[in-house]
Order: C-alpha cells, then structure tokens, then sequence
C-alpha cells in the first residue's frame, strides 16, 4: 500500500524502460512535448533518442520500429532543466565548511582554480536536483581574495562517477560590489586589477611563445561552435625556464590562466548588477577586443538593454529580484528579463546568490513566474515557451554549448525529463529524467526520509530498522 | 539576495492551540491592563487606523473562506472595514456597493506570514540596516523587534502586491537563545512602526534552539558553546523569571516595596502569565522534544516551532500538544540540522492533524507564500495526502492568525472580522497567479490596474526604477 502509494504514477514509465542503458532507440509518445528552444509547447509529440542523442522531436515524427516505446500520454516532455548559473556538485551543506568548496579564502591562487575536480557527483543536492529534473549546471567557483574566482565548469548531474561535460568553460570575475570588496575597497581599484592580470597574462604569453590571436573573436548569443570537451592547459605557459618580470602581481599559474581568457579562447562570466557596472564591463572590449563575455545578474539590465543587445553579450540574470536589496540594484524589477528580452537581449535564468548551490530545481518555479508577470499590466514577462526557453537552451547557448544540450532538436545529448503536469507549475514532478540517454535514479536522502516518516507510529523495532 | 540569511534566520513560534482538534486557547484582546501598582504592559501602543474603504461586494468569483470552507460562484461584502456577508450567488449585494467581478478569479483572505524579519532586516541591506539580532549576549527577553523595524523597507511593498500579504509577524532573529519580542504588523506603508502594529495583538517571545545560538557565543569561547549549554541558560533564565513573575504577582496582589524593575523578566513574566506568545525557532525534532519538556518543567505554552524542518517526525507530538509547525517548503541543507529537510512536511503535519503554517523567513519568499503552499500540496498528493486547495489556505490565513493569537479578528472572511482580503487572478496555488486587488480593513491598498494604488517607498523616490511594476 505505502509503495504503491509512493511509486504510483512512475511505476509505469519505469517499467516501460526497465534499466535501459544509453546505447538504443527510444520513443517517447503522445505526451506534450516541449523542444525548448523558445517555441510553444506541442500536443501530442513524439521524441525519439538513440544512442544517447536526440533523433527527432515533435508531432507527426514515427516512432522507430524497434524503439523501446514510453507512454507519455497526458504527460509533458522537455528538455531537462538548466541550471544557468549555480554551484551545485560544490557543496554537501552550506554552512558545514568542510564540505563547502565554493571559494577558498586562505588559498594563494584565484583565476587559475578549477572547478572540475572538487565536483562531487555524489553529493546530496546533485540527486535532490536531479529528481527535480535538472540535468545540466553550470558551475562558477566564488571569489576570495581576488575579483577572479577562477575557473568553472559545465556537469551533469547523472548518477555515475563523470560529470564533468566541459571543464574551465570559463573564467568567473566579480566586478560589482562583491568584486569591489575582492579588489581592496572601490570599483576603481577592481578595474586597475583586471587589467594589470590581463596585461600579466599577455606577457606571460609572450615571453612563452603563446601568441594572442588577435583576432576578436565575435561573442555571439548563440554561438554553436562546438568547444573541446577538455580544453588543456597550455602546458608552455607553466613550464621551467621561462622567466617572467619581477613585476608581477598574479601567480605563474593565475597568468597563465588567464591567457585563454585574453585570446577569447575561454568566456569570461562577469558578475555585475549596477547599469554603470554593466557599461564599464561592455566597455573592457576596447581594451581587450578578444574577450568573449557573458554577464551573470544584471539586476539593472533592463535600463541598458539596448547596450547589452548591441555589444551581443548574453545575460545570466536573477528571475524575480525586485527589490533594493543593494545599491546595485535599486532598479530591481521582475520585468528585467522580460524587458531584455523584448530589446533583443539573450537571456536565461540563473541563481545567482540564491541557494544556487541546492535550490536550482526552484528555477522552473522562477521561469512560471515569468509567465505571470506577463499578465500584469504594465509589466514585462515572457510566454510559456520563451520562459522554457530561458532555463534549457538558452543557458547552454550562453555558454556556447547549445549545439550539445539544451534542447531536443536533433543532435543534441539526450537529456529529457516527462513530467507528471506542466513542469513550470508548482509542484510538478519529474517522473522520467534521462541523462545522455540513461534513465537516472530519482531517490535520495529526502525521498528515504520521506518513506520512513509516511506513518509516525513505530512498529516492533524502532524506525532506525525502517528501510 | 538573501542565501546568507539563515545564518541568522530568527524563528521561533508561539502560542495556543492549533491542532485541528483543539480550540483557540486564547482569544486575541487587548493586553491585559495592568494592575494600577503595576507597570505599562503596553507602552508603545499601536497608533494604526483603518484608511477608508467603500461598500464592496466581491461578486462571481471562487472563494476560501480561510476556514477549509470553498464558495463557488461566491459573493463577498466588505463594509465599514469588515467582512459583512459571504455566500453564494443568492447573497444580498447592499444597494450603492461597488461591485467587482471576480468571474474568473478567487478571492481569500489575506496571507499571513508568521515569520518576517521586514524592516528589522530591511532593503538595503547593507551593515547599517542589520537590527535584527542583539549579539551581544544570549539572553536578550528585553529587546522589542518593534524598535529596530524601519517602516520604509521596501519590502513592506513588495510583499503587498505580489505576495496578496495583509499581516504579518516581525522576529529578532535567532542568534539568541532568547531574542527578544516579536509585534503583529498589518501590512500598510506608514511612517512609524506604532501605526502599522495589529491593534491588541499580543506579543511573541522569540527563542531559539540549536546551532545558531551556540555558533555565535561558543565562536567567542562564551556560554552557550553547545546544545546542553543552550538548555542549560534556557532553564537558568526561566528559573529567575518564575522567581520574578512571584515576587511581582505578590506586590501586585498585596502590595509592599515594589520588585526591582527588569525589562527582560517583563516579557518572560508575559510568557508565563500567558499573555506572551512562544515563538520558538527549531529544526530538529528531538531539539523540539527538549523545549516542549522545558516548557512543562516551568509553566509556559509554546505556541509555535519556526522552521521546524523535522516536524514530520514528531508531528504527533506537535499534535498532541498544541503547536503549531510554521514551515517553508522545500528548504534543505544550508546547515546541518537543515540537512533531512523533505518537500513533504507541511502536508505530513497537517495529515498528522497538527497546525501547519507556511512561512517565508525571507523578504523574497514572502512574495510567493501562495506558491510555496501550492509545492506543498503537490508534493502531499504524491504520496496520498490530498489537502484540497481550500483547507490549503488554512495554512496561509488561519492557522498563521491562531498561532498569532489574532484569529477573532483576522485570518478568515466571518462577517464582522477584518476585511483583509486578496482578489487573485487565477487559481491563488499557481505559479502563473498574482494578487490583482489587496484590502486592508476594507480599504483597497493595492490595485494591478491602477498605478496610484502602488506604494512607493520614501527610500526609493527619485531612484532608478522608482514606482515601476515590480
């Protein structure tokens, strides 16, 4: 009675799929399907998956003969969910240090940390996350001592021991008030800082035979360009017997870190609220013509989205700050990414200082609110699709991965999730969530709590025995 | 934005009788006077009034009564400030009342959030602004959440109109074991506090179990440095405060030389008198078990746990004493007595047959109360527990005014309570829902369709952004 109680509606599709790995043909059938690419929802769609790749999506497309067939009739299925901008895989709990790899205060490096191997794909959030139909995230490190927090990673949030699908994807900087306190005490001093680095690593470059490109290379909002999966370091950057200046700030490492990152060969995630800060932060590519940017928060975004449109930055914001909650961000307002969007912005959700280590299964939650605001006179939100949009492809894209996940458009990883209702709405649930094309296991710390405290009363043992 | 704020995230609950089967054991009234010997129990009163309101019927619409009570096709009068009628379609609409059609639409009461630290911890939220925690001792009975609240935080506001609140309670927050006393706001811009605070509601005592004390104090090699250190000045406090409430019940009795004057044994003299509602910030449930101990060991009545994160293992507990759990969601894991957080508390509580609240602890979850419920409740149907959406609201409006002690006044659409009222523009448990219209004691203070009806702050006049849709 409890188990059926508590595995009911998903029995069946597990069933149907019953410990399937990646390596075939899958259809899913006659639910409504969602590509998430922006476009309304479709009724009555097929999505079909082989090998671990998205074949087709939509209405009208067969079902393969052979496939391994899942009803998702009177279901929804989407693309799995986003995280735009997070840390989860980097903390178990927040407040217990030792399990908090978000920054490293008493560390002697900043630009060159990485990510990648202090991703726990065992830890707690990433299954919470996972059975709430997330199955990507893009991972930012936290600033310390320096405005450069280092380099973060696109992961997985599948149930196996690789998560990593792009490590150093990018080089995270804080160059608002938060980079202000990094840099010594004023935003002046945050900017004299980033470039003193980026002049640091173009001459490490130099003296190490690693050229710039000089060529800018364009920050597009929907750069397809497949990225290597493992960017190497340059390893003659960090070798013996190169002597550089001995006026230098940055450590050897740090510099040469941030040599991709000068040669617009790594993105740059700047952290920024303030409308000024967003201008000086579009302004760096005077400088720095190679920088390939994206900007995380943007709380005053929309008062300079015509700027932000024009330099073709894409923006990571915060869905629903709307309040004063600093003086960055006293022109905070729900109607934000409605309004960038509308003024030709690329823009998707992201938790930035906002749980974004557990809670970015709440970003469905934050996109259905985007729908709403769209009713409310007099502001600005988005349609269910764009909203969709907004924690699926368009997050992958700003990180110049949307020909890899993000959507179900064919050739993309198989990453799809069927939801028991429509999954911007509250308490959804996900009920099928395929990584790559492997269904993935939806229980966890939470989901055993739950079962064991169904019923209060104990039975003959204690319910430590419970299980 | 607000992740660090359960670092210090203030909580605790109070009072009287909110298990499905108990009575209010406390009607809501005036503090009680005081004995003429005696001292002011009420020395900063509450100035607010009512702002005009005009003869309303609310007609067409779905209602909850607050109550578990649902009226399709439901009509609503509000007059002189209160709720004068609630029926079906047959209800008399008074001659001369403005009419709203709420075809369409539902119509509550308004949302109470039992746990704000709004205008003690207000926007900005810069080290200026910080008020909320005395952290400069463990035992704080003596500080009034009242005289840290800035009334211009912004986040009065926005709670307003996107959160459809109308009441709410303001908590010191829980780096003290004793943090000090909480106050009932009605949510209406004002220009002190004394004339937003809920006429004759009676005061919290905010307590606080578990880390957050002991981090604090045992950080600085202080008392108390672990959990039993935590009890152990708990019960060392309570012991001087039954001592105190004797001496000066004795001089109020049969008079004498006055008792020597202590502000903070004053509020813990209210608790065991039982005018002072408990309001006890606690995540575990055997941290629970020790305080409904501690409470019979010296007298007192806890009203509510705040956060409560593992009431879903001694819901019957909860029940069979009383409490009420004030709960989020869904939060988990930012500390560790967060870590076994679990999507179904609320409806676990509520199934066990104990008082389960919503709370948002938080000046952005405030705006999305509503929607917290509605996680709630689809994660109760998931496993078999399925609240329908009107008895849901109990959660958000009268258990939350029970646990307040202002549920004769508030909290639910009776005629001749307080007409605190949201008109939503859809189903009010989904996420594509907000309020369109919010009364307060009848007076329409909010209105999605009017840009007048849209309070604008002093602190954001002539800033960027100022009197847009938020």
């Amino acid at each position: 009675m409890k188990t059926a109680l508590l595995t009911g509606a998903s029995a069946l599709l597990l069933s149907l799929l019953g410990g399937v790995a990646g390596a075939q043909t899958i259809a899913i059938t006659g639910g409504t399907v969602a590509l998430g690419d922006g476009s309304e929802p479709i009724q009555g769609g097929t999505v079909v998956i082989r090998d671990g790749r998205i074949v087709a999506a939509g209405r009208g497309v067969a079902a393969p003969a052979g496939a391994q067939l899942v009803d998702a009739t009177g279901k929804w299925v989407t693309p799995g969910i986003v995280a735009g901008f997070s840390r989860v895989g980097l903390v178990e709990v927040d407040a217990v240090d030792a399990t908090n790899d978000v920054s490293a205060r008493n560390s002697p490096f900043s630009a060159a940390i990485d990510v990648a191997p202090a991703i726990n794909p065992k830890a707690q959030p990433i299954a919470v996350n996972r059975a709430g139909g997330v199955t990507r995230a893009i991972v930012a490190p936290g600033t310390a001592k320096s405005i450069f927090a280092g380099q973060g990673a696109v992961i997985d949030l599948g149930a196996d021991m690789n998560p990593i699908t792009h490590a150093r994807a990018f080089q995270f900087v804080e160059f608002g008030e938060d980079g202000t306190q990094d840099a010594g005490g004023s935003r002046a001093a945050a900017h004299v800082l980033f470039r003193n680095a980026l002049r640091e690593a173009a001459d490490l470059g130099r003296r190490t035979g690693v050229a710039s490109t000089g060529a800018a290379r364009p920050a597009t909002a929907n750069d397809q360009r497949t990225l290597p999966l493992e960017d190497q370091p340059d390893n003659s950057l960090l070798g013996a017997g190169r002597t550089r200046s001995q006026d230098v700030l940055l450590t050897r490492f740090d510099a040469a870190a941030l040599v991709p990152v000068l040669q617009g060969r790594q993105l740059l995630m700047v952290h920024v609220e303030r409308a000024s800060d967003i201008l000086q932060t579009l302004a760096l590519r005077k400088e720095f013509p190679s920088l390939r940017l994206v900007l995380v928060g943007a709380a005053e975004g929309w008062t300079v989205a015509k700027e932000i449109a024009a330099a073709g930055v894409p923006v990571i914001a915060s869905a629903l700050d709307d309040l004063p909650n600093s003086f960055e961000e006293l022109a905070s307002t729900q109607s934000n990414i409605g309004r960038m969007r509308a003024a030709g912005v690329h823009v998707s959700i992201g938790m930035i200082g906002d749980n974004e280590a557990r809670q970015v299964r709440q970003a469905r939650q934050y996109a259905g609110n985007l729908v709403a605001v769209g009713r409310l006179p007099g502001a600005t939100g988005l349609t269910w699709g764009q909203a969709l949009e907004t924690i699926t492809s368009a997050p992958a894209e700003a990180v110049g991965m949307g020909s890899e996940f993000g959507s179900l458009k064919p050739g993309r990883r198989a990453d799809v999730v069927v939801w028991d209702k429509d999954p911007l709405e509250n308490g959804a649930a996900a009920q099928l969530v395929l990584i790559d094309g492997v269904q993935q296991p939806l229980s966890n710390h939470q989901t055993r709590l739950r079962d064991r405290y169904r019923t209060l009363p104990e039975g003959p043992l204690p319910k430590a025995y419970d299980r | 934005m607000s992740n660090k704020s359960w670092l210090f995230a203030p909580a605790i609950a109070a009072l009287v009788g909110c298990a499905a089967a108990a009575p209010p054991q406390r009607e809501a009234s005036a503090p009680p006077a005081a004995s003429p010997k005696s001292y002011s129990h009420d020395p900063y009163p509450s100035t607010y009034r009512a702002y005009p309101g005009v003869l309303t019927a609310i007609v067409g619409g779905t209602v909850f009564d607050g109550e578990g009570k649902r009226i399709d096709n439901g009509v609503v009068v509000l007059a002189d400030g209160v709720v004068r009628a609630i029926g079906g379609a047959d209800t008399p609409i008074p001659e001369g009342a403005t009419r709203i059609d709420a075809r369409g639409k539902w119509v509550t009461p308004g949302v109470i959030d039992i746990h704000s630290h709004l205008g003690d911890y207000p926007s900005p939220a810069v080290e200026a602004h910080q008020d909320g925690n005395e952290v400069t001792g463990p035992v704080h009975p003596d500080v009034w959440a009242e005289h840290s609240v800035w009334p211009q935080d912004p986040g009065f506001t926005r709670a307003l109109m996107n959160g459809g609140i109308t009441s709410l309670e303001i908590l010191p927050g829980s780096a003290n074991l004793f943090g000090g006393r909480s106050v009932v706001l009605k949510n209406v811009p004002a220009r002190t506090v004394q004339a937003m605070k809920f006429p004759g509601a009676p005061y919290g005592l905010k307590m606080a179990c578990g880390e957050n004390p002991k981090r604090v104090y045992g950080s600085r090699n202080q008392m108390p440095g672990s959990r039993m250190g935590n009890i152990a000045m708990d019960r060392a406090t309570w012991a001087r405060a039954v001592e105190y409430k004797r001496r000066w019940d004795k001089y109020e009795r049969d008079g004498g030389e006055p008792p020597a004057r202590d502000i903070g044994m004053d509020t813990l003299r209210g608790v065991l008198a039982g005018e002072i509602l408990i309001q006890n910030h606690c995540y575990r449930a055997d941290e629970m078990a020790n305080m409904i101990d501690m409470s019979k060991e010296f007298g007192y009545k806890i009203t509510a746990f705040h956060h409560a994160v593992e009431a879903y293992k001694i819901a019957d507990l909860l029940k069979a004493n009383g409490i009420c759990a004030a709960m989020w969601a869904d939060w988990y894991g930012f500390k560790m007595e967060a870590y076994d957080g679990i999507e179904e508390n609320i409806p676990l509580v509520h199934n066990a047959g104990a008082c389960a609240i919503v709370h948002s602890d938080d000046p952005n979850g405030i705006q999305r109360l509503y929607q917290e419920a509605g996680k709630a409740q689809a994660a109760g149907r998931r496993i078999g527990i399925d609240v329908p959406d009107e008895m849901v609201w109990t959660w958000l409006s009268y258990n939350p005014a029970r646990a307040l002690g202002i549920d004769a006044k508030t909290g639910s659409l009776r005629p001749g309570k307080m007409a605190d009222v949201v008109l939503w523009n859809g189903n009010p448990l989904s996420v594509y829902t907000r309020p369109e219209r919010v009364w307060i004691d009848g007076a329409l203070m909010y209105d999605a369709n009017d840009p007048r009806r849209r309070p604008v702050t002093d602190f954001e006049l002539g800033q960027p952004g100022e009197g847009d849709v938020k």
